[in-house]
């Protein structure tokens, strides 16, 4: 299954230090391509860069808020075949508490960083004709919504739309441009505790498939968006939830 | 920190308590208002006010405000 391979491709991935982004990178590795990651820590990022498979992969600290440490990546990347844009933050905060600079920061990790990058990746001419680019998108704020959850929505919902319209904008290029939604995933974003024990037990009572989603199983997402196999797809987004929005 | 106003922010969470019920000895839990919503209102009250993180898993156990105060105190 030619079509599934990602061998001879350049990938660029951002937040790979943990979660989602370094599952990404392992299972991107092990379809075969060569990899740039990205993330702020660099003892977790080397972590991520060890666990791969194959020679030649490389990784450069980088914290995307930071416009210098932006160009930087940009600058540091070679020719892409395609950029996975993972770095994010979740934060409970309730409305009545949102301070200017929640607002901002939230926004600014997980949504403005990610339409910086892309377009400086463009704009330095590093997409290659036909790359795909992936962004890791949510349930929240594009199929449903949580309570503390106003920033975090909003930040999924707006790369939502930079996705369509660049979609629309890249396609002449034939870059494809796509996002996956994942519903909770056993991340340390869970894990750091902001959540009790006791309400995530029983919010796992709610997906269908009573269990919450492994950083695995949104990674071959990624692998299968990067990949040959979807070269006619572009502007949709893979809900990938447990069946928790059926309902 | 001063448990009047530890009180006070804390009652400013609720819609339909009247603060002027609340003291240290309340217990919050038994509240007809109590929710997990007012549980995390009171958590972010808590970090944004007194910049104190305190995890849904370490306020569990309190069921008093005076609890809830120690908690916040011995995290200061």
């Amino acid at each position: 299954m030619q079509a599934f391979s990602l061998t001879g491709k350049t990938i660029l991935i951002t937040g790979a230090s943990s979660g989602i982004g370094r599952a990404m990178a392992i299972a991107c590795a092990e379809a075969g391509a060569l990899l740039v990651i990205s993330g702020r820590n660099k003892e977790r990022l080397s972590e991520t860069l060890q666990l791969l498979h194959g020679e030649g992969h490389s990784m450069c600290v980088a914290d995307l808020t930071n416009e210098d440490e932006l160009a930087a990546l940009v600058d540091f990347v070679p020719k892409l075949d395609g950029l996975v844009s993972n770095a994010g933050i979740a934060n409970p905060l309730m409305l009545q508490f949102v301070e200017k600079q929640d607002v901002e920061e939230t926004l600014n990790t997980n949504a403005i960083s990610v339409i910086h990058l892309t377009r400086l990746l463009l704009q330095e001419k590093k997409l290659k004709k036909d790359a795909s680019v992936v962004f890791t998108s949510s349930i929240n704020g594009n199929r449903c919504a949580y309570i503390g959850s106003t920033l975090y929505a909003a930040s999924k919902a707006m790369l939502t739309g930079f996705m369509k319209a660049s979609a629309l904008e890249l396609a002449p290029k034939g870059i494809r441009v796509n996002s996956i939604e994942p519903g909770m995933i056993e991340t340390e974003l869970l894990k750091d505790g902001n959540i009790s024990q006791d309400e995530l037990d029983k919010d796992k009572q709610k997906y269908p498939l009573k269990r919450y989603g492994k950083p695995e199983e949104v990674a071959w997402a990624a692998v299968y968006l990067l990949s040959d196999a979807t070269r006619w797809m572009t502007g949709s987004s893979i809900l990938i939830d447990g069946g928790y929005t059926l309902q | 920190m001063e448990m009047n106003d530890f009180i006070k922010n804390f009652g400013q969470q609720f819609d339909d308590t009247d603060v002027s019920t609340f003291t240290p000895e309340t217990r919050f839990r038994e509240l007809e208002e109590w929710s997990s919503l007012n549980a995390l209102a009171v958590l972010n009250m808590i970090g944004k006010k007194y910049g104190i993180k305190i995890l849904p898993d370490e306020m569990k156990p309190t069921q008093t405000i005076q609890e809830l105060y120690d908690l916040v105190l011995s995290k200061k």
